[in-house]
């Protein structure tokens, strides 16, 4: 006797999946739209340094997200960006070609992936450890040829979209940006067509949930391992390239300040998607926004407290928020072929 | 001749470290036969079906497919060969659906996209021609083992095999889903497809085959026809003995109850009853079978017995005391044994050696244990007698339990439970993909075990086992006990009635 399995609707399991982070979404966009009709400026400078600070957190966590669809954990993305922000700043500083800077600095991401894949698929020593010597490298390469005084020539500005960026809230917000905001909305799209509609993902996917079995249907797991964490690699680089060309203008000492770090968690708490992951990135953007808001507001909290605001969200969301989240099965095991 | 022949391996070497898995094997597999593989556990048979696969690569060896010479180096070549497999242990990701999972690796797009409407369609079109119906878009995790197999098999056809290998595809099955299973092997050679079949069942075996290869130790022993041998025939080609394939035992001698348990409910996965109210009491001394066709809430009986799995209503008690829900170690305190259902995930660490693995479920007990230290001369003793006593085959000790055969992973679980000489012993199929020889040796501690006044309970889904093995039968139907007989008062037939829910007044 065979009990036949009837599966839930599919909008019951998207709401169970989502219905937290829709939920919060929703919250958010009605204290929004009350607080536009009452002070449009102020709300528009709001949300506009969200999409800024969410800008590298989501690249952030769609490197991490290809390494680990792929089974490899990517704790390095820090050390990823912040050399990639690094060698870009110092190309823009040599040539003053702002392109070649940030296609130098997307180049310096995708080597440093190379090398996580080295070493965690090819000499399978623990991603955790080797991650960590990504992050070392970067922090000290970066600080010891670090130089005070270098100057640059501009960075990368705003481009509005013509009538687009005139449509008011939205216009200001999303069409009136500079090329990598642009380029990061893009590419969320892209990675979710690839992941979910594509060969190339279904094979990433297969490959990080049951290497095995994706390796007798002749899937090269090696070679699917090593593209994607050093595709990865390249849009954490672009993210290094956003800190320095397109958001500072200039290096500073571990600039990144945490962001590969808080990237992990957007990328859990969006489950491994990069729509969820885009998401997580907004919150926490607009929680960084806030933070600056909120010191301007002349409250009486330390400013300390205040500026915990982000990393206090990304506790508890790992706490406890992100629901039944399942990494892929494969995550983090080292594949051996016999 | 070779122009019949739709595959033929020539002296075929493999070594693993400490064992010679595969030595010189010659093997030929004519077009549109079943061609059975036998063996004991270990044997090889999984490592040479591996090798033709193209996922081992040979010491040694040649490959001929329709005469010609070919190199098989990856699974890609034995694809693009026409061979496909369904692997021992099954190669699906679960959170796929059934169409993702079949087409993975051999995709069909439109521009960059995947085209899943026409895979859908092929795969229909497919389950169609050949009788394997299954639904494309059903999540892989949901099905039942018998729907995964079929799964596999169309994931093979869909690339075009020629040539199918089946390692061990009934071990998992009801013998309905195996009956299914056989209509459909035949079905394919009708159509040109050659099948490699491999299975411990010699009835099944001498019931499909064309010819039966045995194996032993990595060496082909020889050749036969079902016309030409039997049962016993077989089994002592196997193991190189004569095997006594009937369990002798004497009358039980029941004392007082050991565990009981009462008017037990429990929830499945899906949240729906799946023991719905069961009792029954297990007596020093005795066997009770549970019977059943899988699926009818066994598996959440025995996970909620073992403490895995909540207990929503009903009690468990032994020797008089009740059990405190979800506390695994408190029956194995009280001398609980178990041998689970699902080895790998439930009864095994994979990736630990096998003395480790021997020592799981006292290892913080002494002898395993001085003080909070492990003690690695007590651990190493006891595992080098268990795989001694209990004819483990592994290299040594300290392999990793991951690298044995199917088979003597279930027999390392066996022999830790057993030699704990438990008062209670839950054992779970406990014999499912073992060769005759160490289904004899099993069946054999077990009726010791319960001369020697332990409590078992049997949940199997062989019949066969169940009518040798049990004093008393309970079968069970949708989470319920439907009736309770004795071996001898019942036939296998009206059994089988009851276990597919016939209701006892009518077949007794
Ligand atoms: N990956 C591996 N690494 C090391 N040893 C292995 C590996 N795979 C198999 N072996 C060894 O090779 C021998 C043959 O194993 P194999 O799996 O082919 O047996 P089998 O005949 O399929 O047995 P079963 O009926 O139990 O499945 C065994 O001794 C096993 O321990
Ligand atoms: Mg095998």
């Amino acid at each position: 006797m065979q009990t036949t399995l009837e599966s839930p609707p599919a909008w019951k399991v998207y709401l169970s999946r989502w219905g937290w982070g829709l939920g919060t979404a929703l919250v958010l966009l009605v204290l929004v739209l009350w607080n536009y009709a009452q002070n449009p400026t102020s709300t528009e400078a709001v949300l506009a340094s969200t999409v800024r600070q969410s800008t590298p957190l989501v690249l952030g966590a769609l490197c991490g997200l290809w390494g680990e669809r792929a089974a490899v954990i990517n704790i390095g993305i820090e050390g990823q960006m912040l050399l990639a922000a690094f060698i870009g700043f110092l190309v823009n500083v040599w040539t003053g070609n702002l392109f070649l800077a940030v296609v130098a600095g997307v180049l310096t991401g995708a080597v440093l992936g190379a090398l996580l894949a080295f070493m965690s698929v090819t000499l399978k020593i623990d991603q955790i450890i080797g991650g960590t010597v990504i992050n070392i490298l970067a922090l000290g390469l970066t600080g010891y040829f670090y130089q005070q005084g270098l100057t640059t020539h501009g960075k990368l500005q705003a481009i509005p979209l013509g009538a687009l960026a005139k449509i008011p809230l939205i216009g200001p917000v999303f069409f009136d940006n500079p090329p990598i905001t642009y380029l990061t909305i893009l590419l969320v799209f892209f990675s979710h067509y690839l992941l979910f509609y594509t060969r190339w993902g279904l094979r990433t996917r297969a490959v990080g949930e049951h290497p095995r079995a994706a390796d007798t249907l002749g899937v090269d797991v090696y070679l699917m391992r090593y593209a994607n964490v050093i595709f990865g690699g390249a849009i954490a680089g672009l993210a290094g390239a956003f800190l320095t060309l397109e958001a500072v203008g200039s290096f500073e000492r571990a600039m990144t300040n945490g962001r590969g770090f808080v990237a992990l968690a957007v990328m859990i708490f969006g489950k491994w998607t990069p729509l969820g992951s885009w998401g997580a990135a907004l919150l926490f953007g607009f929680a960084t926004a806030m933070q600056t808001q909120l010191q301007f507001a002349g409250l009486n909290i330390p400013h300390q407290f205040i500026g915990m605001l982000p990393y206090l969200l990304t506790i508890i969301v790992l706490a406890g928020f992100v629901g039944r989240a399942r990494p892929p099965a494969a995550d983090g095991v080292p594949y051996e072929k016999e | 001749m070779s122009e019949t022949l739709a595959l033929e391996v020539r002296n075929i070497t493999k070594r693993f470290p400490g064992v010679l898995a595969n030595d010189r094997v010659n093997f030929t597999l004519h077009k549109g036969e079943i061609h059975s593989l036998l063996g004991e556990n270990g044997a090889g048979k999984s490592t040479l079906m591996n090798i033709i696969y193209g996922l081992y690569s040979p010491d040694e060896g040649e490959f001929f497919i329709d005469g010609q010479r070919v190199e098989i180096k990856n699974p890609h070549d034995a694809i693009t060969r026409g061979i496909g497999m369904v692997h021992q242990h099954f190669m699906l990701v679960p959170v796929f659906t059934v169409a993702e999972n079949i087409i993975l690796g051999s995709e069909v797009t439109r521009g960059f996209t995947l085209d899943m409407t026409r895979a859908r369609k092929e795969i229909r079109a497919l389950s169609q021609e050949y009788g394997l119906e299954v639904d494309p878009d059903a999540v892989v995790e949901d099905l039942p083992v018998g729907i995964q197999q079929r799964v596999e098999i169309v994931k093979a056809l869909y690339r075009q095999a020629k040539i199918l290998v089946l390692d061990e595809p009934t071990a998992v099955l009801t013998p309905q889903e195996a009956e299914d299973l056989f209509r459909i092997m035949r079905h394919l050679t009708e159509r040109g497809v050659s099948i490699i079949f491999i299975s411990h069942k010699l009835k099944e075996v001498l019931e499909i085959s064309d010819r039966i290869t045995v194996m032993r130790r990595g060496k082909v022993v020889g050749t036969t026809t079902p016309a030409e041998t039997d049962e016993s025939g077989l089994a002592a080609m196997m193991v190189g003995r004569q095997v006594v394939l009937q369990v002798e035992k004497g009358p039980a001698h029941p004392a007082e109850p050991v565990f009981a348990v009462r008017d037990l409910r429990v929830l499945d996965e899906r949240k729906l009853e799946a023991v719905r109210g069961v009792s029954f009491q297990v007596h020093a001394g005795e066997i009770l079978g549970i019977a059943g066709v899988q699926g009818n809430g066994q598996t959440e009986l025995a996970e909620a017995i073992t403490g895995l799995r909540r207990v929503e209503g009903g009690a468990i008690t032994v020797d008089g005391a009740p059990v405190p829900d979800r506390d695994p170690r408190f029956l194995f305190e009280r001398g609980m044994g178990h041998i689970p259902e699902d080895r790998q995930k439930h009864g095994l660490v994979l990736p630990y050696p096998v003395a480790d693995n021997l020592a799981l479920v006292a290892y913080y007990k002494p002898p395993f244990a001085d003080g909070i230290q492990r003690n690695d001369a007590a651990i190493m003793e006891n595992a080098v007698r268990l795989i001694d006593e209990y004819d483990i085959r592994t290299p040594g000790p300290l392999v990793p339990a991951g690298n044995l055969s199917g088979g003597n992973q279930q027999k390392v679980i066996v022999a830790r439970e057993l030699s704990r000489h438990p008062r209670f012993l839950l054992a779970n199929q406990p014999t499912r993909g073992l060769d005759v020889g160490s289904i004899e040796y099993i069946h054999k501690q077990m009726v010791a075990a319960r001369d020697n006044g332990a409590a078992v309970l049997l949940i199997s889904a062989e019949l066969d086992e169940v009518m040798s093995l049990a004093d008393r039968i309970a079968v069970i139907f949708h989470g319920q006990i439907v009736a309770v007989v004795k071996p001898g008062e019942v036939t296998k037939e009206q059994l089988g009635l009851m276990m597919a829910g016939t209701p006892a007044e009518e077949v007794l």
